[in-house]
C-alpha cells in the first residue's frame, strides 16, 4: 500500500498544527460557529445529535494492520471504544471532543493517516473496489490513479468552497464493486486494443432528493491526461453550479439543466486550455507511487478447490461461509476474504475497539498485514492462503464476525440514522436490526441469493437506498417513523435507481413486508440462477405491491 | 478593514465612484464592471489607473481583452463559502494574463488568505486587529503543495522528481 | 405547551439544557421550564448569550411533557438527544 514520503509527512503534521490553532481560537471566542462549520468539517468533524462526530479517512479503502491497532486506539482513549466504517470506506468516530480532535489528527498522522476533506463541500475521500490489485476480473488496479486523484485534491485550492460536496471512485473492474455510476464524477478503467489502460469518465451521479445515475461524458480519456480532465470538470462545475439552493447545488442539477452534450462541449472547452501543462501526469511520479501497489510476495500456490470442497462437505458452516464470503484472488493458491460486520441484531458497520485489535492480529497472520474497508460497510483480507481458510474462518466464528451473508440479504448497508445523525428523519439501525433477527436460517438467505437492502434514515441517502435491490427510506410522519420500499435499484455496471413500492409502513411491519417480497421472488422466478433484481426487471412491481398491499397479499403483512 | 498587499500593510489609493456619478477628473478608480465598460476608452486614453470590481456573478471573461488596461481588478467573495472567484482568479492569472494587483474582498477571512494567495490573489481586504500576523500565519502554514494552482509553489509531484 | 431551551457544549458537543440557575446539564430533568412566550424569549436571549460566549452551540426550545414527575421531549428527535442512542451501540 501507499506510504507516506517526507512531502505527505510534511502536509499532514502542518495540516494537523493548522487546525490545532483553529481549536484554540474557536475555544477561546474568537471564532464564530459560522466561521468555524467549514474548517472543522474540512477536518472530518461534524457536529451530530449527541456529540462531535469525526469521520477519518481511509484512501480508496485500504487499510493496514497497524493502522487498523491505532483505529482502535483512538476509539479507546477518546472515543467509547468503537467506530463505524461508513459507505465512503471511512471510519468514523460518534463520542469525540472537540478540544481532543488537534490531538486525535496528530495520533493518526503517525499512522499516515488523516481526516482531510472527509467532510465540506470539497473533493472527498476518493474509494474504489475494495478488491483492488486482487480480484481476478480485474483489468487494472485503481489504486494508483485513486492515490494520484487523492493527492491533486487534497487541499486544493481552488475547489475548496465548491457549491456541494464531490465524490469519485474509481473501478478498474468490469464488476464494478464500487458504484462508480451513483458519483459526482466515476471513472472505470477500460484496456485499449493494444491492451494499454484508459478511463471512461462517467460525470453527474448522485443519491440524495434527485437521484441520477451518471453519464458517461468521454469514453476515452489517456491516464496521464485524468488530473487535467478532473480540473475541467471540477472548474465548469465551481463555476457554474447553483449555489442558491442547498439541495440544487450538486453536479448532477448541473449536467441535467444543461445536458450532457452542453456539459461536455464546456468542459472540453476547458480542458483544451490547460491539456499538456502542470497537470499531466509525470511518468515518474506514475511509477513511484505503482511501485506502492506492486502485488506482494504472494508463494507459488496451486488453488485447492477439491480439498476445500471437501472441507465445506465436512463443514456446511465452513461451506456457506465459502460460498458468501470467499471471492477469487488473481493469484493461484489464495482468496479475498471479506468479514461481515452484519451479524445478526448487530449495528451494520460498527466494531469495538477490541475487535479491531483482534482483526488487525488476524491481518498480521493471515492476509500480508493488509485490510479493506468496502462501501458495504464490511472489512476484508485480502491476500488470505486457500490452506488457511479453515483455520482463519474458526477464528472469525468466535469474533463473530463469519455471519455468512456477503451479498445477502441480510448484508445491509445502513446510515447512523436518526440514532446519531442530526440530519435523519428516522432509525435505520433498529430496522436493520429487526430484519437480520427476522432472516437467520442461513439456507433460506443462500436459497434467495444475491439481494442488497439499503436503508436510509432521511432523504440524503447516505443508506444507498435508491440503489439497493430494496432500498428502505426513513420518513418522518407528524412525528411518527414510516419507512418506505423501494425495489430494482442497483449500483453495479448496469446501475439503476429503485421504484417506489408504496406508501410507507411503521418499523413493525417491515420485516413482513420484506419476507412477503422475497417470497414473491422466490416464488415468481424461472430458475435458482436468476437473481432477485432480474426476475425484478422481469415481472415488474406488480406482482411485489399485491404481496405488501394487496387485498390477497401473498403473506399477510404484521 | 485593512488592505494587505504583497504581505504589507497598504493603503488603497483607488476611490470607488457612485453610482449614477459622473467620471471623476483625475485619480486611481475602483469601478464597478458597467462604469468601466461605460468609460473604458476615455480611461485607456487617459493612462491612469483603474481598477474593477467585480461582483461574484460577473466572470472575468467580460476583462479578458482589457487586463492590460487595468491595474487592479477586485473579486468580490459575497459569502466565503461562495467559491467562484478562486477558479476567477485562475482564469484571469492562467489564462487571461493578467499580471496586475488581484484584490480579494468581500467575506475575507483569515483561514481562506492561503487559498487565495494559491490561486493567484496578491492582495485582501481583511477585518482584523492584526492582519500582518494573520496573513502570515495562514501564508507561512503550509510548506508543501500537493498540486500545481498558478502560484510559484512547486508541488510535491514535481519536487520529487527534482 | 412547555419549553426547555437545549443546545450543545461547545467543547465537547454534548446535549444540554438550560437549568433554572443558569448552568447548562446534560440532564432534561434539570431543565428549567417555561409556559408562556415570554418566559420561553427570556430563555432563548440566555441561549443567545451563552452562544455568543462560546459555551454552547445553537440553542433552541423544544417542546417537553411531563410524565409522572419525570420530563420526556415530546418529539421523537428530542428524545433521542436527550437519552442517547436507542441502540446498543459499541457491544459488537
Amino acid at each position: 500500500m501507499y506510504r507516506y514520503d517526507e512531502f505527505d509527512h510534511q502536509l499532514v503534521t502542518e495540516r494537523v498544527e493548522q487546525f490545532r490553532k483553529q481549536v484554540d481560537r474557536r475555544l477561546a471566542g474568537k471564532l464564530t460557529e459560522d466561521q468555524f462549520k467549514p474548517l472543522r468539517l474540512m477536518n472530518g468533524l461534524y457536529l451530530q445529535l449527541h456529540a462531535y462526530m469525526l469521520r477519518v479517512n481511509v484512501p480508496y479503502g485500504v487499510l493496514s494492520a497497524r493502522q487498523l491497532r491505532k483505529l482502535a486506539d483512538i476509539a479507546r482513549r477518546y472515543d467509547r471504544g468503537y467506530g463505524h466504517f461508513t459507505t465512503r470506506q471511512n471510519i468514523q468516530y460518534n463520542w469525540v471532543s472537540l478540544a481532543d480532535t488537534p490531538d486525535i489528527l496528530a495520533d493518526l498522522a503517525t499512522v499516515e493517516m488523516n481526516a482531510m476533506q472527509s467532510s465540506g463541500n470539497c473533493v472527498r475521500n476518493i474509494t474504489a473496489d475494495p478488491f483492488a490489485g486482487r480480484a481476478r476480473d480485474e483489468i487494472e488496479d485503481p489504486r494508483v490513479w485513486c492515490e494520484l486523484i487523492r493527492q491533486y485534491s487534497i487541499l486544493n485550492p481552488e475547489f475548496a468552497y465548491l457549491p456541494r460536496k464531490f465524490k469519485i471512485a474509481v473501478t478498474g473492474a468490469p464488476n464494478d464493486r464500487a458504484a462508480v455510476g451513483v458519483h459526482d464524477i466515476g471513472l472505470r478503467m477500460h484496456h485499449d486494443a493494444d491492451g494499454r489502460p484508459g478511463f471512461e469518465v462517467l460525470v453527474g451521479g448522485g443519491q440524495g432528493r434527485t437521484p441520477v445515475i451518471g453519464k458517461t461524458i468521454r469514453d476515452w480519456i489517456e491516464p496521464e491526461e485524468i488530473l487535467a480532465y478532473i480540473e475541467a470538470i471540477l472548474r465548469v462545475y465551481n463555476l457554474h453550479g447553483r449555489r442558491d439552493n442547498l439541495y440544487k447545488a450538486r453536479i448532477k442539477i448541473l449536467v441535467n439543466a444543461l445536458g450532457i452534450d452542453k456539459f461536455r462541449e464546456m468542459v472540453d472547452a476547458e480542458w483544451e486550455a490547460i491539456r499538456g501543462q502542470g497537470l499531466t501526469v509525470p511518468e515518474a511520479e506514475q511509477a513511484r507511487i505503482a511501485q506502492y501497489f506492486r502485488p506482494p510476495a504472494w508463494a507459488s500456490l496451486r488453488d485447492i478447490d477439491a480439498e476445500l470442497e471437501l472441507q465445506a462437505t465436512a463443514d456446511p458452516a465452513f461451506g456457506a461461509w465459502l460460498n458468501s464470503n470467499v471471492s477469487a484472488h488473481k493469484a493461484p493458491g489464495y482468496a479475498i476474504v471479506s468479514l461481515s460486520l452484519k451479524a445478526p441484531g448487530r449495528e451494520p458497520g460498527d466494531l469495538s475497539a477490541d475487535k479491531m485489535d483482534a482483526v488487525a492480529t488476524l491481518a498480521d497472520l493471515y492476509s500480508l498485514g493488509e485490510l479493506r474497508v468496502t462501501h458495504r460497510q464490511n472489512l476484508v483480507l485480502p491476500d488470505v492462503r486457500q490452506a488457511d481458510l479453515k483455520e482463519l474462518f474458526r477464528e472469525l466464528v468466535s469474533l463473530e464476525l463469519a455471519t455468512p451473508n456477503i451479498g445477502l440479504l441480510t448484508d445491509m448497508i445502513a446510515c447512523p440514522g436518526l440514532d446519531y445523525c442530526a440530519l435523519a428523519n428516522a432509525r435505520s439501525i433498529p430496522v436493520a436490526q429487526d430484519i437480520s433477527r427476522h432472516f437467520t436460517a442461513v439456507d433460506k438467505l443462500q436459497e434467495i441469493g444475491a439481494l442488497s437492502i439499503n436503508i436510509s434514515g432521511c432523504m440524503n441517502a447516505c443508506g444507498h437506498h435508491h440503489v439497493g435491490n430494496i432500498g428502505i427510506l426513513g420518513v418522518d410522519k407528524k412525528g411518527k417513523e414510516f419507512f418506505q420500499i423501494t425495489l430494482g435499484g442497483a449500483s453495479d455496471q448496469n446501475a439503476t435507481l429503485g421504484d417506489r413500492l408504496g406508501p410507507g409502513l411503521p418499523q413493525a411491519e417491515v420485516p413482513g413486508a420484506i419476507e412477503a417480497i422475497v417470497d414473491t421472488y422466490l416464488a415468481q422466478r424461472e430458475s435458482e440462477q436468476e437473481t432477485f433484481l432480474a426476475t425484478y426487471r422481469r415481472v415488474g412491481i406488480d406482482p411485489f405491491k399485491t404481496a405488501v398491499y394487496g387485498e390477497e397479499p401473498v403473506r399477510r403483512v404484521a | 478593514m485593512a488592505l494587505i498587499r504583497n504581505g504589507f500593510l497598504a493603503a488603497d489609493g483607488y476611490s470607488p465612484v457612485p453610482a449614477d456619478a459622473p467620471l471623476p477628473a483625475t485619480g486611481p478608480l475602483l469601478l464597478t464592471l458597467p462604469q468601466w465598460q461605460a468609460w473604458r476608452t476615455e480611461l485607456i486614453e487617459r493612462g491612469t489607473p483603474v481598477g474593477v470590481r467585480l461582483a461574484s456573478d460577473e466572470h472575468p471573461e467580460a476583462l479578458a481583452a482589457d487586463t492590460n488596461h487595468l491595474s487592479l481588478i477586485a473579486l468580490e467573495f459575497p459569502s466565503f463559502r461562495d467559491g467562484r472567484a478562486y477558479s476567477y482568479a485562475r482564469l484571469l492569472r492562467d489564462r487571461f494574463g493578467y499580471t496586475g494587483e488581484l484584490r480579494a474582498v468581500g467575506d475575507v477571512l483569515p483561514d481562506q488568505l492561503l487559498y487565495m494567495q494559491r490561486v493567484g490573489f496578491d492582495a485582501f481586504e481583511i477585518d482584523s486587529n492584526d492582519p500582518v500576523a494573520d496573513y502570515e500565519d495562514a501564508i507561512g502554514g503550509f510548506s508543501v503543495v500537493y498540486q500545481p494552482s498558478g502560484d510559484e509553489r512547486v508541488p510535491a509531484l514535481r519536487l520529487r522528481h527534482g | 405547551m412547555t419549553q426547555v431551551l437545549t443546545a450543545n457544549r461547545l467543547d465537547d458537543g454534548r446535549v444540554v439544557f438550560l437549568t433554572p440557575t443558569g448552568d447548562w446539564s446534560p440532564d432534561l430533568n434539570d431543565a428549567c421550564t417555561v409556559s408562556d412566550d415570554d418566559a420561553a424569549q427570556e430563555l432563548s436571549a440566555v441561549g443567545a448569550l451563552a452562544e455568543a460566549a462560546c459555551t454552547v452551540i445553537g440553542p433552541y426550545l423544544i417542546e417537553v411533557l411531563e410524565d409522572e414527575g419525570q420530563l420526556q421531549a415530546a418529539a421523537i428527535r428530542e428524545a433521542i438527544r436527550a437519552a442517547g442512542p436507542t441502540v446498543q451501540a459499541g457491544q459488537f
